[in-house]
This record gives structure tokens, sequence and C-alpha cells, in this order.
């Protein structure tokens, strides 16, 4: 018997797992997919906002700021990087132009009290690279990057190593509530005081199978993205976000934290919620506005190409529910800045719960894996044996840390997820069979 | 203090080591970052290689073997697993090995860092993201260095002599390729080897261009931009080589669009007198044999300018690459009055015309040819007489 049921091991599951077992709560954490991260979370910007246009006064910007904050808080002990970058909200035309002002207003009274306005000529002394065609921006330097594999997993990491425990592979089929869960999954069941919902792009079916009723109805939007080649980083420091449009927050460009340039993402509705794929000429796209942006990046290459899914909803807004009697939270709908909003939705939920158990007086604190490339990596240090991966550097030793401990890579995305080998610029052509004879019988399709 | 780091020990990088003894330079050092030096030949487990190196017709692997020996025989000092990460000015190089990082100095420094197949990202093609999507290279080495099979029934895209290479490869391991896809009308590779595919029983599909690759876990078929959909258990994109130039584009160097290489003269120089470049770094993409002689070359190069005996690369001639051209390789020359060896050329598409090159409206040099993609096309650069007063000749194909 658990004292709380997580559902879903997106960011989003991962840190609510973490916060009930910082203060005490015996919980598990269910993953249908065969590794955490498998859903929204898989492919995202990995920016993490400061929510200065997030709608005024709602609980996606209450959430986010926390988020923002227990980020910065905690990062250093969990060994999680933060590339302090800053962005720029850039305007390319008269109409975009004269939206800037209204931003800075905006970001003000959402708190973010250093967003000021910049002219052209500012943003070209600080992106020299920057097409001149730029008219003017609003610059926002809270808005910085991190990794967004290494700081779900090591939010779960830190649950799990502090007594929570995660089943992967399980699926909730079912669920019923006689004063406390039974829940039927796919690998038996699963007794628990408390159901939390993170079910991330499914969380309206698994509403349906929990309550009967579908309070939300998830809309899936995806978002297909182009990175460049290591080279092209030098052309850009800071984030360049776009005027926003009706629907979304448009295209950005965007160093990471690996040391790429980042364009993306579309928007897309569909219908699937589990296929992201690409197509070339949407990709092409990108790269065509990248370069229009930037113009160095003519002729860059390209090193991956990929899309993610954002659970959004029919409305503009999170899907948080509590259901007092029935002991069943829904954290639903956290559309497109949950990587930033996770460790305060977590909070939030927790407040459902507070004063219940006891907090973990002295937790462990595990450390993630070192990916960001402005820190230091494995490779910098003695005694690694081997570089796997060429083109990201990735060790031996980081590979077989990857596969052992309280929550192992299962299958090649997790492996690639924690290590990042094979996502360099050639692809696995020097490294993708060395790889799999040092990882043979370790790993499933 | 090292006089000669070579990075990369490839056909190239150990041609170069090999020649640079031969000329009593005292400190030669190869910095590779596999176990093993040898570089692509290592998983190339057909012939024919090493004709004109050693005289006789080797596979890959025994071709590397011959490498190394003759490597260490020289006395070449052979550092393995060691990875260049950047490259400073003045040839200081910053190195990862499993004993901590290490900075290096050498007089020269020698790229030979090869070259590799453009993945399936950097060709932007859409679909899915299962598992068996490979390129040769990456086939090569499951099957050679690690006896592991990555699919059975693979679409088989391209048509280049490498694609041919690729066939081979699979028809050694059981795999049973279910189509060649060219997106050209017409094969890459010449006669009589383009037979191959047809004595394979493999149907070829001209105009082919795969519009979405599908599947979950592992790939489950193909869709092209006409409609059709093969069903198949991987992909294997083989050529459309892209040379290996990272550590010219992340560093200093100036890097030439059209050959994805780091810009040089016709010794090999790059835009930093420290820095040479030599093999397939140079462009995609040469045979062993080619790139091995050219190391060769270049490192007698490097061995004049040791002892100052190179002229100097200030104020030579740019080499511009024009119309109906891909790349032109190298892409400047030091002005002397005898040009030694050759510009590579070479073509997008196929073209028919007269290749010239041109000073303004002066035609230096010119022929009738009929260029096919991935073909090999050579201009004597001791046939070109360059006025004193040009700073730039252009390269092109006129239709
Ligand atoms: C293109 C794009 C760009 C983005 N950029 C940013 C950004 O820059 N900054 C930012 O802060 N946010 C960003 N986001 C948003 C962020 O990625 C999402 O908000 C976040 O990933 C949502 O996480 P989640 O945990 O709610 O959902 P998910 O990641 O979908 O997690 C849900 C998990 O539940 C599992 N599951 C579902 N049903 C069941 C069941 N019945 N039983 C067991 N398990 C189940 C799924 O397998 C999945 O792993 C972006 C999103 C996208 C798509
Ligand atoms: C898949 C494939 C198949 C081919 N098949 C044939 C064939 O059948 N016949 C033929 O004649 N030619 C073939 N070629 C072409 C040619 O043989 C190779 O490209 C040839 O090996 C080129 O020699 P190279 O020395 O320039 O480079 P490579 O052989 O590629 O050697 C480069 C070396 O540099 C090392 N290196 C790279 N970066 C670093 C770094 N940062 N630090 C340290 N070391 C580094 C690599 O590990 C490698 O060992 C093929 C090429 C490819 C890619």
């Amino acid at each position: 018997m658990f004292d709380v049921a997580v559902v879903g091991g997106g960011v989003v599951g991962c840190a609510v797992a973490r916060r009930f077992t910082l203060q005490g709560a015996r919980v598990v954490l269910l993953e249908k997919g065969a590794d955490i991260l498998s859903g929204a979370s898989k492919g995202n910007s990995a920016i993490l906002h400061t929510g200065f246009d997030a709608p005024a006064g709602s609980l996606e910007l209450a959430c986010m700021q926390a988020g923002y904050r227990e980020y910065l808080e905690i990062r250093e002990r969990l060994g999680l990087p933060l590339l302090e970058s800053g962005a720029v909200v850039a305007a390319w035309s008269e109409e975009q132009h004269a939206k800037l002002a209204g931003i800075e207003v905006a970001a003000h009274a959402n708190g973010v009290a250093d967003v000021r306005l910049i002219s052209r000529d500012e943003i070209l002394a600080r992106e020299p690279a920057l097409s001149g065609a730029v008219l003017g921006g609003v610059l926002v330097p809270g808005e910085y990057l991190i990794d967004p594999w290494s700081a779900p997993l090591v939010y779960l990491l830190q649950a799990l190593e502090n007594g929570a425990e995660v089943r992967r592979n399980t699926e909730v089929l079912a669920g019923r509530f006689d004063g406390a869960w039974r829940l039927e999954t796919s690998t038996g069941e699963v007794r628990a005081a408390y159901v939390i919902n993170c079910a991330g792009l499914f969380g309206d079916v698994l509403d349906e199978r929990l309550t009967g009723v579908r309070q939300f109805t998830i809309k899936p939007r995806k978002g297909q993205f182009v990175v460049f080649d290591k080279a092209a980083a030098r052309h850009l420091r800071t984030i360049l976000l776009p005027v926003p449009e009706e629907r979304t927050k448009g295209i950005v460009l965007t160093p990471t934290v690996f040391g790429n340039l980042l364009v993306g993402p579309t928007a897309e509705e569909q219908e699937s919620r589990d296929r992201a794929d690409t197509d070339s000429a949407t990709l092409r796209m990108l790269v065509d506005k990248a370069v229009e942006m930037l113009p160095a990046l003519r002729d860059m290459p390209v090193t991956a190409i990929y899309a993610g899914i954002r659970p959004a909803t029919e409305e503009k807004k999170y899907r948080v529910r509590h259901e007092v009697g029935q002991n069943y939270i829904v954290l639903g709908g956290i559309r497109s800045t949950g990587l930033t909003a996770a460790l305060g939705l977590a909070q939030h939920a927790w407040g459902f719960c507070a004063g219940t158990y006891a907090a973990v007086a002295a937790p462990v604190w595990p450390q993630a894996p070192r990916l960001a490339e402005h820190c230091a990596r494995d490779w910098q240090e003695v005694g690694y044996s081997e570089i796997i991966c060429h083109c990201e550097m990735v060790t031996r030793r980081e590979i077989e840390a990857a596969m052992e401990g309280a929550l192992p890579a299962t299958d090649w995305g997790g492996l690639k997820r924690r290590t990042r080998a094979g996502m360099g610029r050639c692809q696995g052509f020097y490294c993708n069979a060395a790889l799999t004879a040092l990882c043979a019988g370790r790993l499933h399709d | 203090m090292i006089d000669v780091a070579i990075i990369g020990g490839g056909p190239a990088g150990v041609a170069a080591a090999l020649a640079l003894k031969r000329r009593g330079v005292g400190r030669v050092v190869i910095l590779e970052r596999e176990a093993v030096l040898g570089g692509v030949p290592r998983h190339c487990g057909h012939s024919p290689f090493g004709m004109r190196e050693f005289g006789r017709v080797l596979t890959g692997p025994a071709y590397t073997r011959r490498l190394r020996a003759a490597a260490e025989e020289a006395g070449v000092e052979i550092l393995l697993r060691h990875s260049v990460v950047r490259l400073r000015p003045g040839g200081v190089l910053d190195v990862a090995t499993p004993d901590g990082v290490k900075q290096l100095r050498a007089l020269r420094v020698l790229l030979a860092t090869g070259a590799r197949e453009m993945p399936r990202s950097a060709r932007l093609l859409g679909g899915d993201r299962p598992l068996g999507v490979l390129n040769t290279g990456a086939l090569q080495a499951h099957v050679v260095l690690h006896g592991s099979v990555p699919f059975r029934r693979p679409v088989v895209v391209g048509t280049e002599l490498v694609s041919l290479s690729a066939l081979a490869t699979c028809r050694g391991h059981g795999i049973k390729p279910v189509a060649m896809l060219e997106q050209g009308t017409r094969q890459v590779a010449r006669w009589p080897l383009a037979l191959f595919p047809r004595l394979l029983r493999i149907p070829l599909y001209y105009a082919a261009e795969i519009a979405e690759i599908c599947g979950g876990a592992r790939v489950e078929s193909v869709k092209l931009r006409d409609g059709r959909e093969i069903i198949c258990d991987g992909v294997l994109l083989t050529g459309e080589f892209v040379p290996e130039s990272s550590l010219a584009r992340m560093g200093h160097l100036a890097v030439d669009a059209g050959s994805g290489g780091p810009v040089t003269d016709q010794y090999g120089r790059c835009s930093d007198g420290a820095y040479f470049a030599a093999g397939n770094v140079l462009r995609g993409i040469e045979t062993a044999g080619w790139s091995f002689r050219e190391g060769a070359a270049i490192a007698d190069y490097i061995a004049d300018d040791l002892v100052g005996g190179l002229p100097y690369a200030e104020g030579g001639v740019e080499v511009v690459c024009g119309e109906g051209l891909k790349y032109a390789v190298p892409q400047s020359l030091a002005r002397v009055t005898r040009l030694r060896g050759v510009l590579q050329l070479r073509v997008a598409e196929a073209i028919r015309g007269q290749l010239r090159v041109r000073a303004g409206d002066v035609v230096l040099y010119k022929r009738r040819l009929a260029a096919l993609p991935e073909r090999r096309i050579l201009v004597d650069l001791e046939s070109l007489r360059i006025p004193q007063e040009v700073s730039q000749i252009i390269v092109e194909i006129v239709a």
C-alpha cells in the first residue's frame, strides 16, 4: 500500500514523485513506457521560462515562477546545468514592433521586473551575427537554458534514492476508489491512498479510466525542430523568441546546453498523441527561417531533426483539479511550459495534501549526468578508458553508468537521453556498431 | 616539441607520416582517436585496396594492417585513443586522452580526419524515428568489426560506388536488400559496376525519393514521394559524403562551403600556415589510394615548409567555384612561376559543356567535357599560367 501513486513519468510526474517523497510520502510512479520521458517530455525547446509572457494571474504563471525559483535553488546540489543565455523577443516587422511595448508592460505585471525594451542597435551589438532586418525587441535577461532530460531524470532519481519506487512498462488501465485507490495496471494491482494523474498526452484518457468522465480533451499539437551543428553555436548566445502570434509562441532560434543551435518548434494540430514524425518540407522551412534570422547559418550542417507533442487541450490553460473526497489530483494539459513549471506544479499538488506526512530529514542528493557543454564533462577527467561516441565525446564510463543504478536505461532512447551517445553530427556513422556491441543484451528496441 | 602532428591515422595520415620520416623529419606523431590505426578501410571487408601502395590487392582490414606495420617500422609515434578536440592558432592542439586532457604543440599539423556519409538528419529525411537507419560506414563496422547484423531486408538509398560496396557487404552477411533507390534517372556508379544490383536481383527504382521513413521501434517501411510504399526492416543511406572537418569548423580555420573541407592552397596549406590538410577531409570523396598518395604528396610540402622551402601563402590567387560546379579544391593558389599539382572538381548534376578557367574575361584554360556527379574531374595546374595582376580565377562549366 502506497501513500501516493503518480501516474506518468513525464517531467511533471517525476517532479511530483520527488516532491511527495521528500515530504515523507511513500510514492510509486507508474509509467507505461519502457522508460520515463516517453511522452511530451521527450522533445522540447529546453527553455527555463520566467513567465514574462504567461497569462496574467494564471495557475500556469504561478507554477512556472515557482518552478523556476526551485530549479535555481536545487540545481547545483543535483548537478543540473544552467546556461544563463537571456532571451530577446525580436520584431521583424512593423506590426510586430508595435507589440513590443505591450510585451514589456505585461512582463512587469507578471513580476518579471528586469524585462526591458531593447533597440535594434543594442540587439546587434549583443548578437552581431543576427540579420540587420531586426527592428527591435524586448530583452528578457532571466530566460535560461537547461538539460531537458537530465532534469526530470534526476528529479525521479532523488525520489527513488529517498524511498520511492518506479514501475516502468506499467500502464494504468482502470481504478476504483473505496477510501483508497485500487489501480488495475498491466503488471498487476497497485494500491495507494492518493492518485495523481500526470499522464500528459493521455491525461484525459486516464481521467476517464479513473473517474468515468473526461473533464478535458487533449488536442495534441506537434512541434518540429532542426538542430544545427555545434559550429553554429558561436553565432548566437541569446535565445531568440518571436513576437507571439495567436496560437503559439512561434518559431524560436536558440542555443542549447549541449552546444548546438536549435530552430523550432512548429505548431501542428494532429490526431495522434504519440506519432512525433517530421517532414522534409517543414524541416526545410525551419532551416530557411533560421538562415533568414541568422545568415551565418547558410551552409551550416544539420545535426539532428526531431519533433515533440504538446498536451494542449480545448482551453488555453492548465487543467489542474483536486477531487477532495476522491483523493485524486489531475495535473493535465501542461502544454508548452511544463519543463519550467514541473517543480512548481509539484509544489502546488503538494499544497493539496500538506501536513499529511513528515518530511525526510536529510534527503540524499543524487547527481545528474553531466551533459552540458559549458560544464565539465566526463571526458575531461582521467580514467574514462575510451570515447565511444566521438561527436558528443561520450565515454564508455558514462555509458556503463547509464545502464546501472536506480533507474537504468533499458532502451536506446533512454541511453541517448542519459548520455547523448549517437546524437551528434555523424548520427552513429562512427559509433553505432561499437555502441551496439557495448550494450549487447542490455538494451531492447 | 613535435615536428609534425598528424590528426587521423587513416590512409592519408599514415602515408603522410611515412613520407615525413623518409624526408628525415624528426618527431612525427599520429593522433588517432580510435583504439587502432587504419581509418575507414578497417571496416571495408572487401578488396581492392593497396594496389599502388603495396603492389597487391588487399581487403580493407589487410590493407590497414600493412599501414600499421609500415608506420611502426618507420618510427612514427602512434598515439591511439587520442581525440583532438580543438585546434588553436599556430599548431597548438587540445587532446583528450584517457590519462587526461593534454595540450600538444607541433611546428606543423596535418588534418587527415577523413570523410563520412551524410546521416538521415542532415538529409532532412522525415518520418518516424525507428531504429535501423544507418550509413554504409556504420553497417560495415557492424558486420566487419563486431559481427553484428543491424537489419535483414533494408532499402538501399543511393547508387554511388560506395552503394555497390554496401551491396557487397550485405551479400556477404546474409542481408538481402529489397530495393535500391536512385534520385536521378541513372546510376551514379560507372558501368560495369552498375550491373551489380541486377546480378543480385535487387530492384532498382529511378527518380525515387523517400518521403518518409515509417516504423515504431524499428523500421517497417518507407514511403516514396510518388506514393509507393516499400516494406523493409532498415534503411541504408549510402554516399553523399561530407568531410569530417568539424575541427576546422569549430576552430579558426576557414572552411569552404562547396567542398565542406578546410580551405587550402596547392600545398594543402590551410588559412593558418601551421595547419595542412590531406585525404578525404578535403572533399567528399576519393579512393583510399588517392588519399594515400595525397597524404604523401602534402607531407613532402610540409617537409619543405619546415626548412623554409614553401612559397608564401600571402598574396595568393583565389579559386572561385563558378557555374555548374559543386566544388573546386584547392580554393587558393600560392603565387609561383610554375604551379604543381591538380585542381580537383566535382559537379552536382550531370552537365555537358565547356570547362573553363578564367581570370576576368581572359580564358586561361578550356576543354569540352561531359560530367556526371561524383566523378573525378581534374585540371592540371601546370597547364595554368596565371598573369601577375590577377588575384582571382574562376572555374566553371558552361553548358
Ligand atoms: C515542441 C515543444 C516545445 C516545448 N518547449 C518547452 C520549453 O522550452 N520550456 C518548457 O518549460 N516547456 C516546454 N515544452 C512543454 C513541456 O515539454 C511539456 O509541458 C511537458 O513535457 C509535459 O509533461 P507531462 O509530464 O505533463 O507529460 P508527458 O511528458 O506526456 O508525460 C506523461 C507520461 O505518462 C505516461 N502515461 C500516459 N498514460 C499512462 C497510463 N495510463 N499509465 C501509465 N503511464 C501513462 C506517458 O507514457 C508519459 O511518459 C515544450 C513542449 C513541446 C512539445
Ligand atoms: C563508408 C565508406 C566506404 C568506403 N569504401 C571505399 C572502398 O571500398 N575503396 C576505396 O578505395 N575507398 C573507399 N572509401 C573512401 C576512402 O577509402 C576513405 O575515405 C579513406 O579511408 C580516406 O582516408 P583518410 O585517411 O582521408 O580518412 P579516414 O580513413 O576516414 O581516416 C581518418 C581517421 O581520422 C581519425 N580522426 C577523425 N577525427 C579525429 C580527431 N578529432 N582526433 C583524432 N583522430 C581523428 C579517424 O578515427 C580515422 O581513423 C570509403 C569511404 C567510406 C566513408
